[in-house]
C-alpha cells in the first residue's frame, strides 16, 4: 500500500525535524567545547527512518544503533531530552548516561540502542521474541549499517529469528561505508539483501531515499511478521552525507560522489510530492518548516540551560 | 529432607520458578532435547513438562542465546539461558559484557534487564581447556552483572530461585562435577540471598575464604588441620559480585590469618581481589601473610594425572595453612 496523506506529511514532518536537529548539532560541533565527545549523524539518511516508522504501531518496539537521531524523532521522542541527551546533561533521555551514541527511550518503545557494531540484532530477536511468547500482535525494528551484517551477530541472530518465525523487521542502512571502507572493500556480494536466502527469509531491495517505498516495504513486511510469517531483512539503499563522527574529514569518499548523492537527497523528493499532491502549498510548508526550526532551536536552549549532573550520580543506575 | 544432587536442585528450582511465574522460559543448547538426558541434570524433563514454547533449543549460537535473554528480558519476560561449558561464554560475552550489564546504566536506569545466564563450568571431567576454563573473576570484574557459585544443592535451588527473581543480569556459574554430589535440600520453598557469604565451619586460627566445588576441599582441609591442632574457619562466598565484604572481613579479624582457595589460574583471578581487600582493610589483624591457593596458570590439562594436578586440593590447601601458622 502507498502511503496515504497523512502518512507523507508524518514522514515529511520527521525527516525536516531529523534534518534540521543534525544540521544545528553539526554546526555546534564547529563551537569549542559546546557538544562534547563523538557526534554521529545520519544526515541524508532520514527516509529509512521517516519510512520504517511510518508503518509502525505505537507497541511496536525499534532497536536503533548509534546513528539514532533520526530513529528516535521519527519515533516520536522528545527533541528537548534528546538534545539535552547529547549535551550530557541532567534533562537528557537518560541522565547524560549515554550522550547522543546510545540513547534509549522506552516512553516511545526505542530500547536497547547500541553502539557496538551487530549488537542490536541479536537483542532485536530477544526482543521479537517476547512479543511472539505474550502473542502480542507487534513487530521489532532492527537498524543497522552494512558494516553491521559482516558481524556473526547479524548471521547467529537471523537464524535465530528466522528459525522461530520471530517477528523482526531487519532493516540495513545500506550507507556504502562501514567506518572509512566503502561497500565493494568489505562485501563481495552486490546486494546485502542476498543474504536472506541463508536464511529462509525475504530480502527486499528499495531505494533508501524514497521514504514512499521505504514505508511500503516496511508495511509490507510488518504484515508478514505479525501473521506469524517470520522476519525480514530489508535493504535500504542509501548515503552518509557525514563521517563516522563530526572530526572525520571524509577524506576517503570522493567529493563527486557526495555531490551526487546530495543531488538525491530524500527530502525535496518527498517535499516534491507533498506539494505535488498538494497537501500543502509552498506556504503552509514554509510554515511547517519555520515551526520546525523553533522546536530545535528551543531544544539548544533547553539543553544550553540543563543542569549538568552531579558527579556523584555517576555511581547510580549499575544495578536495581 | 530429601537428599538431592545440584542438578537436580537446579531442575528443581527452574521447574518451581516455571510453575511460579509465566514470565520464565528457558533457552540454550540442548535445554530441551539433550544428547546428555539424564535425570541428574539440570533441564532433564522440562520440555515434556512446559513445552516447546517456554523449553527452547538454540542452534549453536551463544551470542544468539545471550542476545536473546538481553531483548526477552527488557520486555519483562524472566529469560533464563543455558551457556553449554564456562570456555564458550566468550562467543556470548559481547552480549553480556557490553550489553546486559550496561544497558541499564546506559538508560540512566530507564531499562532492567532480569535475565539469568546458567554457566556449566568446572575443570576435572577430562575434556581439556577449551572445555574448562574458570573465568569467574573476567565477569565478575564487569560492573552491572552479578556472579554467583553455589558449591552446594541446597544453596544452587535457593540462590538459583533468587537470581531469577533478581532484576538485575545474573550469572550463575555451576560446576559440573557437583551434579553428581548428593545434598540435603529442604522440602519447602526457601530463598538464599545474592550477596550473602556462609560461614560453614567456625574456627579460630585462620580464615579459608573459597567458593563453588572448592568448598569440597576447604573442608577436607579443615579437618586435617584440625588433627594437627589448627582451627581453620571455612567462608563459601556463594556470590562474588556482589561480595560480602564484611563476612571476609569480621573473620579475618578473628582468625589473623587468610588463605583463599579457588580453582581458577593464579594470575588477575579472584582471590588476588580478597586478598587486595583485607590489606586495604584488616591489614593490621594479619599476625602473617596471606596466601593464595590456586589453579597454576596453565590451559586446564587434558591427561588425568596432568588435571588433577590442575586442580587444587586440600593437601595443598594444608600445605598454605601450615606455612603461615
Amino acid at each position: 500500500m502507498p502511503p496515504t496523506k497523512e502518512k507523507l506529511l508524518e514522514m515529511l514532518r520527521s525527516m525536516l525535524l531529523t534534518r534540521r536537529f543534525e544540521e544545528k548539532l553539526t554546526e555546534l560541533c564547529q563551537i569549542e567545547g559546546k557538544v562534547p565527545g563523538m557526534m554521529i549523524l545520519c544526515t541524508g539518511q532520514e527516509a529509512v527512518a521517516a519510512g520504517v516508522c511510518a508503518a509502525l504501531e505505537p507497541q511496536d518496539v525499534i532497536v536503533p544503533n548509534h546513528r539514532s537521531h533520526g530513529h528516535l524523532l521519527a519515533r516520536g521522542a522528545d527533541p528537548n531530552a534528546l538534545m539535552a541527551e547529547c549535551f550530557g546533561k541532567r534533562t537528557g533521555f537518560n541522565k547524560g548516561k549515554s550522550g547522543t551514541l546510545h540513547v534509549a527511550v522506552p516512553e516511545v518503545n526505542a530500547l536497547c540502542t547500541t553502539t557496538v557494531v551487530g549488537g542490536g540484532i541479536p537483542i532485536a530477536a530477544g526482543v521479537a521474541f517476547a512479543q511472539k511468547y505474550r502473542k502480542q500482535k507487534n513487530v521489532t525494528v532492527c537498524f543497522f549499517g552494512d558494516g553491521a551484517a559482516d558481524e556473526g551477530s547479524f548471521h547467529e541472530a537471523l537464524n535465530l529469528a528466522a528459525l522461530w518465525d520471530l517477528p523482526v523487521l531487519f532493516v540495513c542502512e545500506n550507507n556504502l561505508y562501514a567506518g572509512a571502507q566503502r561497500y565493494e572493500e568489505h562485501t563481495k556480494i552486490r546486494d546485502m539483501a542476498d543474504r536472506a536466502v541463508a536464511y529462509g527469509i525475504p530480502g527486499i531491495v528499495v531505494d533508501g531515499n524514497d521514504a514512499r517505498v521505504v514505508y511500503a516495504a516496511a508495511e509490507r513486511a510488518r504484515a508478514r511478521a505479525v501473521a506469524g510469517e517470520g522476519p525480514s531483512l530489508i535493504e535500504c539503499k542509501t548515503y552518509r552525507c557525514r563521517g563516522h563522527g563530526e572530526s572525520d574529514h571524509q577524506l576517503y569518499q570522493p567529493p563527486e560522489e557526495i555531490a551526487s548523492w546530495k543531488e538525491r537527497c530524500p527530502l525535496p523528493r518527498l517535499r516534491d510530492e507533498v506539494l505535488a499532491q498538494e497537501l500543502l502549498d509552498e506556504k503552509a510548508l514554509k510554515s511547517m518548516e519555520d515551526e520546525i526550526s523553533r522546536i530545535v532551536e528551543d531544544a539548544v536552549r533547553f539543553a544550553e540551560e540543563s543542569p549538568w549532573p552531579d558527579p556523584e550520580d555517576a555511581l547510580s543506575d549499575v544495578y536495581v | 529432607m530429601q537428599q538431592l544432587t545440584m542438578g537436580q536442585a537446579v531442575n528443581q528450582a527452574l521447574r518451581e520458578e516455571m510453575l511460579r511465574d509465566p514470565n520464565v522460559f528457558i533457552a540454550g543448547e540442548g535445554v530441551g532435547v539433550s544428547i546428555h538426558a539424564a535425570p541428574v541434570l539440570p533441564t532433564f524433563g522440562l520440555l515434556e513438562e512446559f513445552g516447546p514454547d517456554r523449553v527452547k533449543d538454540t542452534p549453536v549460537s551463544e551470542a544468539a542465546i545471550a542476545g536473546l535473554a538481553v531483548g526477552a528480558s527488557v520486555m519483562g519476560l524472566r529469560p533464563v539461558v543455558e551457556i553449554m561449558f564456562n570456555p564458550f561464554v566468550t562467543l556470548a560475552s559481547d552480549m553480556i559484557v557490553n550489553h546486559a550489564a550496561k544497558l541499564r546504566y546506559l538508560s540512566g536506569g530507564k531499562s532492567t534487564f532480569p535475565m539469568v545466564v546458567r554457566i556449566k563450568s568446572g575443570a576435572g571431567f577430562k575434556a581439556g581447556c577449551q572445555h574448562s576454563h574458570n573465568l569467574e573473576a573476567w565477569l565478575a570484574h564487569c560492573p552491572g552483572i552479578r556472579v554467583v557459585m553455589p558449591s552446594t544443592p541446597a544453596d544452587a535451588k535457593g540462590l538459583l530461585k533468587s537470581a531469577i527473581r533478581d532484576d538485575n543480569p545474573v550469572v550463575f556459574i555451576e560446576d559440573m562435577l557437583l551434579y553428581f554430589v548428593p545434598g540435603p535440600v529442604p522440602e519447602e520453598e526457601y530463598l538464599v540471598p545474592i550477596g550473602k557469604a556462609d560461614v560453614k565451619r567456625q574456627g579460630s586460627d585462620v580464615t579459608i575464604v573459597t567458593w563453588s566445588k572448592m568448598l569440597g576441599a576447604a573442608m577436607k582441609g579443615a579437618a586435617l588441620l584440625e588433627q594437627k591442632g589448627v582451627s581453620a574457619e571455612v567462608i563459601d562466598l556463594r556470590t562474588l559480585a556482589p561480595l560480602d565484604k564484611d563476612a571476609i572481613l569480621d573473620s579475618v579479624r578473628k582468625t589473623g590469618r587468610l588463605v583463599v582457595l579457588h580453582e581458577a589460574t593464579r594470575t588477575g583471578g579472584f582471590a588476588g581481589e580478597i586478598c587486595a581487600l583485607v590489606a586495604e582493610e584488616a591489614l593490621g589483624s594479619l599476625k602473617a601473610p596471606f596466601r593464595r591457593v590456586t589453579g597454576p596458570d596453565i590451559p586446564v590439562p587434558f591427561s588425568p594425572p596432568l588435571e588433577a594436578f590442575y586442580i587444587p586440593d586440600e593437601h595443598d590447601l594444608v600445605k598454605a595453612v601450615e606455612s603461615i601458622v
